[in-house]
């Protein structure tokens, strides 16, 4: 059974679609990506899979549990977490209570404070922030930002993890770096559907890509497969 | 029957013409400067006394003294927004923060002038009589020619403004800042002087509807509040910013009030509160927003 | 082991400070008592006000609401029952008005909230005005007076339960969930905090305690009518109160309750036409000037000494 599975998904703005049709379906273990030029929908997409917004029409499956509908807060807590294409992290609270807020409230089980701070610090020195969990988050660089956001969406325990550009605006060793990071997530076993525009990263770590080009699929395959599909580099060279 | 609903209508249009024009002036406040101003009603109060006192005083025609008071209330709103809302809004972090800040200072500036016009004029209700021989109309309503006289007045100055805003360079620039006040500046407008210019422009026709309501009723230090009040609603009924929709929905404001004070007058606040709660919960653009 | 120690000692003084509060009646004049009340009761509507407003940042004008129910709870309730019976009925009445509102209103944003919040106010006052004049033929009632002490214990009870309940939802997850909602609402809904129902259910509590404080009020006023009992004074001064105090901190609204309070019995007997006046001005520099409260300057200018100190 794929871990994510979205059937006909359409989104309207006005009487623009954002996102028109589109079926995916993501198997346990990969790392996806979704490409596509700016406005093609593909954050429109990742809201709809963490319940910011309803398709209409349109399904979208977790782990088989049909989670159209759902509010966001109980898609997280089934196992679903998520980034933001411009950081939403809580500037005032520290970058321990960052993390701190996903192991409270991430996990549909209660999780007693001792194990909450010891998952949260053990995630902190994953991504390499252990040294300024004290600090306000805002005071923290772009790039450690982008980094405490994948550790509190890691909080809850995800099996899902759903990374909106995490590298745009990074310099070139910090992409090195959160690509490493990419593939230490996935060493433990967490699947990962992931927005990019640095196509080193997507081309280096994804498994399978789905190209959206104004809100449609028009191409989906291996790396190699969608670097050949004619319309896909039609639509990157035409714009 | 006829004359009845002629009454109602008459009556709620004499008394939107003013509601109209206090709710524009609001809108303006709120649209482009982005302060909730709920100090709105005193500058209304204060129009309203700066006329009693020019006609009792200095016996000036009451029509004329819109030409004292405008520019009078003009430039204390000026002043102020330079004075105080420049300044909490280089403070405040996000815009969210600076309508809640802006918003609170208000209510110091409502307490202020409220107990500055009481040491000046004094806690007792002040009036004069202006106009007041009856105008038949046909069926048998009759008007008072004062109440006749603030609705063509108050049209004419939302007329004139509006055309202001539309033609002039300086409305343009208003409206460029309150759709998009970063590019308005990038391309030359001066972005500060224009927020204080909106909020003077908004307390000058707080402070001509002021002008008017003293011509028809009595004034007193403690009446802004509740015109303050009356011009949230129909601000948001109109849909925030947006200066037609406050004026249509002010002239709707008046007729709905009309006919619940026609039917039970004792109900007439606490309609015009639930007609806006319910607005809030089910279209918070309002009846005329998008 | 320092700051276990700092902590003690803290206890030990706030117990300290609690049991002159319980003895005070002995040796104090009924004066005291009646300013202690006072003070008392701006405290817990400030910071049942701070519980929901100072981490969400959704500025809510509702106290004077709740604590008008409160009121009116105690108004007609009045004699038939015990003061225990009417303060919990009080209580649980501001409680579910709360709840209500704050299902329909909460997902307002920002200012619209804060407007309808402030129109509750007021459409309730005007509807009980109505109901008073046309139905039962009143304007005001006689509320059955109680004892000084038993204000002022009864003030002081609701205060300390109320303080503890801030304190330890401040510090506990909730806490730190509704002040992820005041940075970011649509991150801490995806980082799993059900923001709806943690927005109603601070809301309805903080509800709660205006409920109380209003039925206690009522029985020391003796005369309330619909202006009395929604007065909108009693939401702007607590918000007005917080923001002066600082809501960063909990002892913040405290310390804004206790100079305001203090200021108004110092203001309306010295300078009567003043008072408005000065606390008008008072409002407009406190934001214009110190928008992180008394306790974020004290904070500040802590910060800028330790600074100097370290340097020396």
């Amino acid at each position: 059974m794929p871990i994510l599975e979205a059937s006909g998904v359409t989104k309207y703005f006005g009487g623009l679609a954002a996102v028109s049709n589109v079926d995916l379906s993501v198997e346990r273990g990969e790392v996806y990506g979704l490409i596509g030029p700016n406005g093609a929908g593909k954050t429109t997409l990742f809201n709809l899979i963490a319940a910011s917004l309803v398709p209409k029409p349109g399904i979208i499956k977790f782990n088989g549990i049909n989670i159209t509908g759902k509010k966001p807060y109980q898609v997280c807590r089934l196992g679903l977490g998520m980034t933001f294409q411009t950081v939403k992290i809580f500037a005032n609270m520290s970058v321990l209570e960052n993390v701190l807020l996903g192991s409270f409230f991430g996990s549909p089980k209660y999780v007693p404070l001792s194990e909450a701070r010891k998952r949260s610090e053990e995630l902190l020195e994953f991504v390499g922030l252990s040294e300024a969990a004290p600090t306000p988050a805002k005071d923290l660089t772009l790039s450690s930002q982008k980094r405490l956001e994948v550790a509190r969406a890691m909080a809850g325990n995800p099996e899902l993890l759903l990374l909106d550009e995490v590298m745009a605006g990074l310099t070139q060793t910090e992409v090195s770096e959160a690509m490493r990071l990419v593939n230490r997530i996935r060493e433990q076993g967490i699947t990962i559907v992931m927005i990019e525009h640095v196509m080193k990263a997507i081309m280096n770590l994804c498994d399978r890509i789905l190209v959206l080009h104004h809100g449609e699929k028009i191409a989906e395959g291996t790396p190699e497969q969608v670097a050949k599909n004619e319309q896909v580099i039609a639509v990157y060279l035409g714009e | 029957m006829i004359e009845t609903i002629l009454n109602v209508v008459v009556d709620g249009l004499l008394i939107g013409g003013i509601y109209a024009l206090i709710a524009v002036g609001l809108s303006l406040q709120y649209g482009v400067a982005k302060v909730l101003n709920i100090a709105h009603g005193e500058f209304i109060m204060l129009g309203g006394f700066i006329t009693w006192t020019s006609y009792k005083v200095f016996g000036i025609n009451p029509l004329l003294s819109v030409a004292i008071c405008g520019p009078l209330i003009f430039v204390l709103g000026f002043v102020l927004h330079l004075a105080l809302f420049k300044r909490i809004r280089m403070t405040s972090e996000t815009e969210g923060a600076f309508e809640g800040n802006s918003m609170l200072a208000c209510f110091g500036l409502m307490f202020i002038i409220q107990n500055v016009a009481i040491l000046i004029w004094g806690a007792g209700i002040k009036g004069y009589s202006y106009l007041g021989f009856p105008v038949s109309f046909g069926g048998g309503a009759v008007f008072p020619a004062n109440r006749l006289t603030t609705l063509a007045v108050a049209v004419i100055i939302c007329i004139v403004f509006y055309l202001f805003l539309s033609r002039s360079h300086m409305g343009k620039g208003i409206r460029a800042a309150a759709q998009d006040p970063d590019t308005a500046q990038l391309v030359g407008v001066d972005i500060n002087r224009v927020l204080a210019l909106c909020f003077g422009f908004g307390a000058l026709m707080a402070g001509l509807a002021g002008t008017l309501v003293s011509m028809c009723y009595k004034v007193e230090p403690t009446m802004g509040l509740e015109y303050t009040i009356i011009a949230i609603i129909v601000v948001v009924l109109g849909g925030m910013g947006s200066i037609l929709g406050s004026f249509l929905g002010g002239i709707l404001l008046g007729l709905i009030g009309s006919l619940v004070s026609h039917i039970e007058p004792g109900l007439t606040l606490a309609s015009f509160y639930l007609i806006f709660m319910i607005l809030l919960l089910v279209k918070p653009t309002g009846i005329f927003g998008k | 082991m320092i700051l276990k120690s700092k902590r003690l000692f803290y206890l030990l003084c706030l117990l300290l400070f609690l049991l002159i509060m319980l003895l005070s009646p002995l040796y104090t004049s009924d004066y005291f008592l009646i300013l202690v009340s006072n003070i008392l009761m701006y405290i817990v509507l400030t910071v049942s006000w701070t519980i929901f407003s100072g981490p969400t940042g959704y500025i809510s004008l509702a106290p004077a609401a709740f604590f008008g129910i409160g009121i009116y709870t105690s108004a007609i309730m009045g004699s038939q029952f015990s003061l225990p019976v009417i303060l919990a009925t009080g209580a649980a009445a501001a409680f579910c008005c709360a709840l209500l509102v704050g299902m329909v209103t909460l997902r307002l944003q920002g200012i619209y909230f804060t407007i309808f919040t402030f129109g509750l106010v007021e459409l309730l006052g005007e509807v009980v005005q109505w109901w008073e004049v046309n139905v039962t033929g009143t304007t005001g009632r006689i509320v059955p007076g109680t004892e000084y002490t038993t204000v002022y214990y009864t003030m002081l009870g609701i205060a300390v339960v109320l303080m503890l309940t801030a304190y330890i939802i401040k510090h506990s997850r909730y806490g730190l969930a509704l002040q992820s909602i005041g940075e970011y609402e649509e991150a801490a809904g995806h980082t799993g905090v059900n923001v709806t129902a943690l927005k109603i259910v601070s809301f309805a509590v903080s509800a709660l305690f205006m409920g109380a404080c209003g039925v206690i009020m009522a029985t020391r006023w003796t005369y309330i009518d619909p202006s009395i009992a929604f007065n909108p004074l009693f939401s702007f001064l607590p918000v007005l109160m917080a923001i002066f105090g600082g809501v960063a901190h909990l002892f913040g609204p405290v310390i804004g309750a206790v100079i305001f309070s203090y200021l108004e019995e110092f203001l309306t007997t010295q300078f009567p036409y003043y008072y408005m006046l000065i606390f008008g001005v008072i409002l407009v520099i406190a934001i214009v000037y110190l928008p992180t409260g008394l306790t974020g300057l004290i904070r500040k200018l802590g910060g800028r000494l330790r600074r100097r100190h370290a340097n020396t």
